[in-house]
């Protein structure tokens, strides 16, 4: 499959996230649509790894190229997961103070 | 859809829909290990995170307040502008013209090779993300407790 497909399936991924950012005021749901955008991000990079392989194996075949792509899309899950779980944890302390998922309450960290 | 329904529980199971066509995509990919872990540790960990969040603060009602109408037009506009602009670079990018990304060949994303390559050469970035985790733990709970 030509890589332009999977790169505008990213793009369009990314995009949705950018917007859910953007239009939703809701704390969890802004996170959900960040994890999509990690994921649209994961999905490229193990797109292009494949890409590589496939024109690095014409010359060798025994080649590895292109592992180094996909253990990167699984360091970037780790972190993931460790941001997720910090993250979680401060929206529920947020919750227990404010007795809202508001995000405009957080204007009042500035003061 | 995970950002226009108003439940956040719908919104959770639509984003749990888009993790498992992901995952359909790095098997078609042949990238096995990372297809696996993708909806071990998203769809099947951090999905039910969020799920126990929004259960643990009773947001099944929406409560959440109404923005501006003229605010999410503003953000979807740019949201659409963004993706136009990029699309068409990609477009008219010549440098990836004709590239494929080979599907169902190779053996790169088979569980062996990437284990090899990890323990050989990405053992200290493995360990730090080790403590990475562990520190990640412990500061949930630090704020998380009840004070």
């Amino acid at each position: 499959m030509p890589i332009q497909y999977y790169i505008i399936l990213s793009l369009a991924l990314f995009c949705i996230g950018i917007v859910g950012v953007l239009v939703r005021r809701n704390v969890i749901i802004v996170f959900m649509c960040v994890e999509l955008m990690l994921n649209a991000v994961n999905l490229l990079l193990v797109a292009f790894s494949k890409m590589h392989h496939g024109l690095a194996v014409v010359n060798d075949k025994a080649t590895t190229v292109g592992t180094d792509a996909q253990l990167f899309v699984f360091f970037i899950m780790v972190v993931a997961a460790a941001e997720v779980s910090v993250g979680l944890a401060i929206i529920v302390m947020m919750y227990r103070n404010t007795h809202s998922v508001d995000v405009n309450f957080l204007n009042r960290l500035k003061n | 859809m995970v950002l226009l329904s108003k439940n956040p529980v719908h919104s959770v199971l639509w984003l749990v829909a888009v993790f498992f066509a992901i995952s359909g995509h790095y098997i078609l990919l042949n990238a096995q290990f990372l297809a696996i872990v993708n909806l071990i540790v998203y769809a099947g960990a951090i999905m039910v995170l969020f799920l126990f969040v929004i259960m643990l603060m009773n947001l099944n009602k929406d409560m959440e307040p109404q923005k501006n109408v003229w605010m999410k037009l503003a953000g979807a506009i740019s949201g659409g502008c963004l993706l136009m602009i990029l699309v068409s670079l990609v477009r008219q990018a010549t440098e990836i013209g004709g590239k494929v990304a080979e599907m169902k060949t190779g053996n790169i994303g088979l569980i062996g090779n990437l284990g090899k390559v990890l323990f050989n050469e990405y053992v200290v970035p493995f360990e730090i993300s080790s403590v990475l985790f562990l520190s990640a733990m412990v500061g949930a709970i630090v704020i998380g407790k009840k004070d």
